[in-house]
């Protein structure tokens, strides 16, 4: 049987429909912003030549406020954010407190359960595990190659292949690592990268992906070769944006690299680590892609983001996982808390 | 950005330069290891991907017998793990030309709906005065940080049955079949997106020169003809950025499309397609890593090209604030 191209029309012409559509809301609301208040000013302005022809005193009428076109223009985004998070959110907060079924209150009974069931004290380990090693991993490697690259050559090229995993998705990373992880029996070719290396030093293969706790730092290793370009394109534009003036001043009075590092570098791009720091944190705090492709969270790998789909998806338990996508919420305010007020000094400062 | 500027020491000056000879062929050796090693660095980077791309060009039991890097020894060359992967009917040959099509068909209203509205909103927060303006934008700034698996649940629900209100059906099911269900992908898609997109073109708006806005108006332009013909055009570097940002986003997605999508070849994008792959058929190699470089083509091509604008979006975003 060959590829039938017309069996993917319907999906086509949904797609044309969803261009309409689009055309359709925003151009018929702007459209809608246009034509209106200039029909109004027409008439105003006919009434006006009316009175005076009259002889009467033009009426007077307040003039309004530009709230009308502010509630249009706020419109859609306000109505989307209210059914699509706002109420949503809302709602998984009071579902956490419910049975699996969302028929009857539990109490606190979701939360007891997620400290107390062995399997799941498991997930919030890895997961706090995940939080603290990606960030800081992320951002040295990050850190340290944006300080080198700094005086290289070739430094768009370079910065291009540290900064394009990227580009990739977190499902087609996991799957290039899992082939780098790949497994052949002692005595057979291996195929997989890192036991080909472990092989030609005179070790014996493993299946990386089965052993815990190991597995969850090979899961990590992905992740931390996925941001650290994130990390090195902001720190380097930082590094970039301190003035050469100071960087001159402190070479002709003979610092050493290792003093220019901690105390002109440093604390220049003091905010802007901040940032990335955070950044990471938050995106690692909800990683899913990485562990679903790459273990399906079997073998003590999984994290708070799988853990939550399992049971609200899987096994049917909203109560259980709307629980733990609360307390991802909660994990995530304080981080957002501190980079509010980060980036508020560095806004007054 | 600001940057606190260390106090320097006196005397800076009066130390002799020591710019002799010596300390220029210094420099230039250091930037020349700085040099070599950032590329060692960065080519090692990039060995597992190109390991994986190699291997996509290698006939079946070759891949699954040898390493990818006698590939450089004993070059064997097919193009037919990608006829496979992506025309293939069988059920396990992955049918990806069809996820393919999905892929498209999700990203481009999820990029274009959230780009309309939010930069609508963006204008309406930096240039109208309207009551309760300032707690609108912190509001909208603050559900940024609201995780989307807090509205996972709640929003599948709202899409199957729809709203009552005390018996009173406020919104029916929305009832979708098959490729229909795309536009749940879409909804949910524009609403996640929302905050940052806000976000980020409030951020570039709202710096546009006062008095051109104050000129505009008093030649009696209403805003949304100020809108339409002057911001519009000057915040097309923003929209760049976030387009991008927000199709690499939807491209790469797994966990929407995993929701909202369902698994079939009607509606589920690559990378769903891709993930149940390699749990189901691990070792299938050969479809695995042509199907891999088959979800990357599109945001490659995207990403290098336009990865200027990328960059700009980035750093505006994270780092100005």
């Amino acid at each position: 049987m060959e590829f039938d191209f017309a069996e993917e029309q319907p999906k086509l012409l949904m797609l044309m429909y969803g261009l309409i559509a689009f055309v359709a809301v925003v151009g018929g609301l702007l459209l809608l912003l246009d034509a209106v208040p200039s029909w109004f000013a027409r008439r105003r302005e006919a009434q006006l030549v009316a009175a005076s022809a009259n002889g009467a005193p033009p009426i007077r009428r307040p003039k309004r406020g530009e709230s009308g076109f502010a509630f249009f223009f706020m419109l859609p985004a306000v109505l989307l954010l209210l059914i699509g998070l706002v109420f949503p959110a809302i709602r998984t907060t009071l579902l956490s407190f419910m049975d699996g079924g969302s028929d009857n209150w539990v109490g606190l009974r979701n939360y007891t359960w997620m400290f107390s069931e062995d399997s799941i004290v498991r997930v919030l380990i890895n997961t706090l595990v995940w939080v603290l090693l990606v960030p800081l991993l992320a951002t040295t490697f990050g850190l340290l190659y944006a300080i080198m690259v700094d005086k290289a050559r070739f430094e768009s090229v370079a910065k291009s292949l540290i900064f394009m995993p990227m580009a990739i998705s977190f499902v087609g990373a996991a799957i290039i690592w899992k082939f780098v992880y790949a497994y052949r029996g002692e005595g057979q070719e291996q195929i997989g990268l890192l036991n080909q290396i472990v092989v030609s030093f005179g070790g014996e293969p493993k299946q990386w992906l089965l052993d815990s706790p190991l597995n969850t730092l090979l899961l990590i290793v992905i992740m931390v070769w996925i941001q650290a370009g994130f990390a090195m394109v902001v720190l380097s534009a930082a590094i970039k944006a301190i003035p050469a003036d100071i960087v001159e001043a402190a070479r002709l009075d003979g610092v050493t690299p290792w003093q220019m590092f901690w105390q002109i570098t440093m604390p220049s791009i003091r905010p802007a680590l901040i940032v990335v720091v955070v950044t990471i944190s938050i995106a690692t705090l909800k990683v899913f892609d990485i562990v679903r492709t790459g273990t399906n969270g079997n073998y003590d790998t999984s994290v708070i983001a799988n853990e939550m789909y399992n049971q609200s998806f899987r096994y049917g338990q909203n109560g259980q996982g709307s629980a733990l996508a609360v307390f991802l919420f909660v994990l995530v305010i304080p981080l957002v808390i501190y980079q509010i007020r980060n980036l508020r000094q560095q806004r007054e400062g | 950005m600001t940057t606190t500027t260390p106090a320097m020491p006196a005397g800076a000056q009066a130390t002799t330069k020591r710019s002799t000879a010596a300390g220029r062929v210094r420099t230039r050796l250091n930037s020349r290891t700085a040099t070599v090693v950032s590329i060692i660095v960065a080519l090692l980077w990039t060995v597992p991907t190109f390991g994986l791309l190699v291997s996509s060009f290698r006939p079946e039991d070759q891949i699954k017998t040898t390493g990818w890097w006698t590939f450089f020894s004993d070059p064997q060359f097919t193009v037919e793990n990608y006829q496979e992967v992506l025309f293939g009917t069988s059920s396990s040959s992955g049918q990806l030309a069809s996820y393919f099509i999905n892929s498209l068909a999700i990203t481009i209203p999820s990029v274009l709906f959230p780009l309309a509205f939010a930069s609508l909103a963006a204008y309406a927060l930096a240039w109208i005065n309207f009551r309760g303006r300032d707690w609108m934008y912190i509001a909208i700034f603050a559900l940024q940080i609201v995780p989307l698996q807090m509205a996972l649940v709640p929003l599948l629900k709202f899409f199957s049955t729809g709203v009552t209100l005390g018996g009173v059906t406020l919104m029916p099911a929305w009832d979708l079949v098959d490729e229909q269900k795309f536009a749940q992908v879409w909804f949910a898609h524009t609403c996640f997106a929302l905050p940052f997109a806000v976000f980020l073109l409030h951020n570039f708006i709202s710096q546009l020169p006062k008095d051109l806005m104050e000129a505009a108006r008093v030649d009696g332009a209403t805003h949304p003809k100020i809108f339409r013909t002057i911001v519009l055009p000057l915040i097309t570097p923003a929209l760049a950025a976030f387009g991008i940002f927000q199709f690499l986003w939807v491209w790469n997605d797994l966990l929407v499309a995993l929701i909202f999508a369902g698994g079939g070849n009607e509606t589920a994008p690559l990378t769903v397609r891709l993930a149940e792959m390699a749990g189901s058929r691990g070792n299938e190699w050969q479809r695995l890593t042509a199907g891999a470089f088959v979800s990357m083509v599109v945001p490659l091509i995207v990403f290098l090209s336009l990865q200027r604008y990328f960059v700009r979006g980035l750093l505006a975003g994270s780092v100005k604030g």
